[in-house]
């Protein structure tokens, strides 16, 4: 696998991330060395062996279903740019 | 019936599937422990985890799981013991954390099937692709201020049930079918209140056309439709915008499309087609989703008997036509509240009372059966009344207004106005003597072979008895009078 100039443009574009025009062909460089050393992990055999999803043998928490969180709009809403009567405010979206 | 366009080159066959977004009934919300209740103010139901502050972690509500297994043995789905939760990633000012967390490659139900009921008791079967959980996003209000969006989180984080079809639907009416038998099973199950306009269920519909008998053509998907006439109005526009298109030599592009109810058209979205690129990987915050037979089990002993099998079971034990089943089964409470009338009692004429009566004074007042005057044992000492012979069909109809209006039982109606039924054949026979002398003409007529004739002096002892006597006893008594 290997990510041209455009690709890297994509992605970054999806993540919000702005990336100057000369900066794209070193990153996608940089990228693909990262992709290199992933895909060398493909070189070992890993035929019957379960994926593994965590470090330790552990199970996903569950929770009871009880209320025991929220009711501080004002905390909420503190750290916000722009608030207004305890809803967050942001620039006009309009489809 | 498939639906099936006539253009200028020929037929187009409809082709569409459903994807139904169902919040599911728990307290708290899918990842937290804030309150899901609908109408509270804004941001009051919004822990740090739904609004997706630094460092804050999700932990699985275990209702929103029990509720997504319940639901998919309700839809005699494969459920599915291991199971994962991915972020799907975009950005939208009502999604804090910059994704939604879903299931994408491995949802907790797999594929089953949902029986829809058709015109004239017809049926078929329609396939479901899967069933996943995942959070709902916050809200955005775009009319309350001049110049910003306002965003409330109270629903962030809530729990959904994703629940898509397979693309078998081939009619609008197939998928208001469809729809509404949906909302019924999970309102049977008590996973989803189905309460469209509070968005607790709400739709994106696939729609492409094809040649009849071609492949699938490429489909157009229209997002968030809440109600069942909508999404008709949806699928009718669009099929018909799609075979102008094809017809005029044109291709159709795969987009996502918005439904306008105001214009009822709908219009491409596309400055949003590059944010669908989701990139979907499994949350790393979140392991697997595990549990053991035994888990499903324990849910499979507690469902309730579901819409279909409580209308074959009217059909078969009750005698109960189909259609009118289909009619009483179709929401729990009626149907409860219509057992509890037929309980020891003749079951077609209890449904006919439920079907007509009561659900005719219902609509006339705009009342749901919750706030119906008339409690479903009083509806059955009225239906008591008329099978022991105390007052008759018609009198039966009256007091029932009567009942409705007043909240008065039937007995005590019956007994203040003296409507009992004359059954006493000597009082018919004198109320049928009067009739015969003051029409002595018509009984000549009567005699002379006019036997249409009958109907008149039935009515008139009817009259005669202010509608009281007993019909059967009058018909018994009056013809051999007449015959002389």
């Amino acid at each position: 696998m290997s990510l041209d100039k455009a690709t890297v443009a994509k992605v970054a574009n999806l993540a919000r991330i702005r990336v100057e025009e000369e900066k794209l062909d070193p990153l996608a460089a940089e990228l693909n060395a990262i992709l290199g050393w992933v895909e060398q992990l493909g070189e070992v055999d890993t035929e019957n062996v379960k994926p593994m999803t965590s470090v330790a043998e552990m199970q996903l928490r569950w929770r009871q279903d009880e209320i025991t969180d929220g009711g501080y709009q004002e905390q909420v809403v503190a750290n916000a740019p722009s608030k207004d009567e305890g809803f967050f405010a942001v620039p006009k979206v309009i489809e | 019936m498939g639906m099936i366009i006539q253009g200028a080159t020929g037929d187009w066959e409809v082709v569409i599937g459903l994807e139904v977004h169902a919040q599911v009934t728990s307290n708290a919300k899918l990842f937290s422990g804030s309150a899901t209740e609908y109408g509270a103010e804004q941001n009051t139901q919004v822990s740090f985890v739904d609004a997706a502050m630094p460092g804050m972690l999700p932990v699985i509500n275990e209702m929103a799981v029990r509720q997504a297994v319940r639901t998919g043995l309700g839809l005699k789905a494969q459920i599915n013991k291991f199971s994962v939760f991915d972020r799907k990633n975009y950005f939208y000012a009502d999604l804090p954390q910059g994704y939604q967390i879903s299931q994408y490659l491995q949802p907790i139900v797999g594929e089953g099937t949902l029986t829809i009921d058709l015109k004239d008791g017809e049926t078929k079967e329609i396939g479901i692709t899967r069933l996943h959980l995942e959070q709902d996003a916050g809200k955005s209000i775009h009319d309350q201020h001049p110049s910003m969006t306002l965003v409330d989180l109270n629903r962030s984080g809530v729990a959904l049930m994703e629940i898509v079809s397979e693309p078998d639907i081939r009619s609008p009416e197939e998928a208001a079918a469809y729809v509404k038998k949906l909302r019924s099973i999970l309102r049977y199950l008590g996973t989803c209140d189905g309460n469209m306009e509070e968005g607790s269920m709400r739709a994106d519909v696939n729609v492409s056309v094809r040649r009849p008998g071609d492949e699938f053509g490429t489909r157009c998907e229209m997002k968030n439709i809440n109600s069942v006439r909508f999404i008709q109005q949806a699928i009718i526009f669009e099929a018909n915008r799609q075979v102008d298109i094809l017809e005029a030599g044109g291709e159709i592009d795969q987009e996502t499309r918005l439904y306008d109810s105001v214009k009822g058209e709908t219009r491409s979205m596309r400055s949003k087609e590059e944010a669908h690129d989701y990139r979907y990987f499994p949350d790393p915050d979140l392991l697997p989703l595990e549990f053991d037979d035994a888990f499903v089990e324990e849910i499979k002993a507690d469902l309730p008997e579901l819409p279909d099998e409580k209308k074959d079971r009217f059909v078969g034990d009750l005698g109960i036509t189909p259609y009118d089943a289909g009619v009483l089964v179709a929401e729990k409470e009626v149907a409860d509240y219509f057992e509890a009338v037929a309980k020891g009692r003749d079951a077609k004429i209890s449904a006919n009372w439920v079907i007509g009566e009561l659900f005719g004074n219902l609509n006339r007042t705009g009342k749901s059966l919750a706030e119906s005057p008339v409690s479903a044992d009083e509806l059955g000492k009225l239906v008591d009344l008329i099978k022991d012979g105390t007052i008759s069909n018609r009198i039966a109809k009256e007091v029932f207004e009567e009942m409705f209006d007043s909240g008065k039982a039937a007995a005590d109606i019956v007994k203040e106005k003296g409507l009992e039924q004359v059954s006493d054949t000597g009082a018919i026979e004198q109320a049928i003597d009067d009739v015969m002398a003051a029409n002595m003409d018509k009984v000549e007529e009567y005699r002379g072979g006019k036997d249409k004739l009958l109907g008149f002096f039935m009515g008139q002892v009817m009259k005669a008895t202010g509608g009281k006597a007993n019909p059967g006893v009058v018909n018994k008594i009056l013809k051999p009078k007449l015959d002389g």
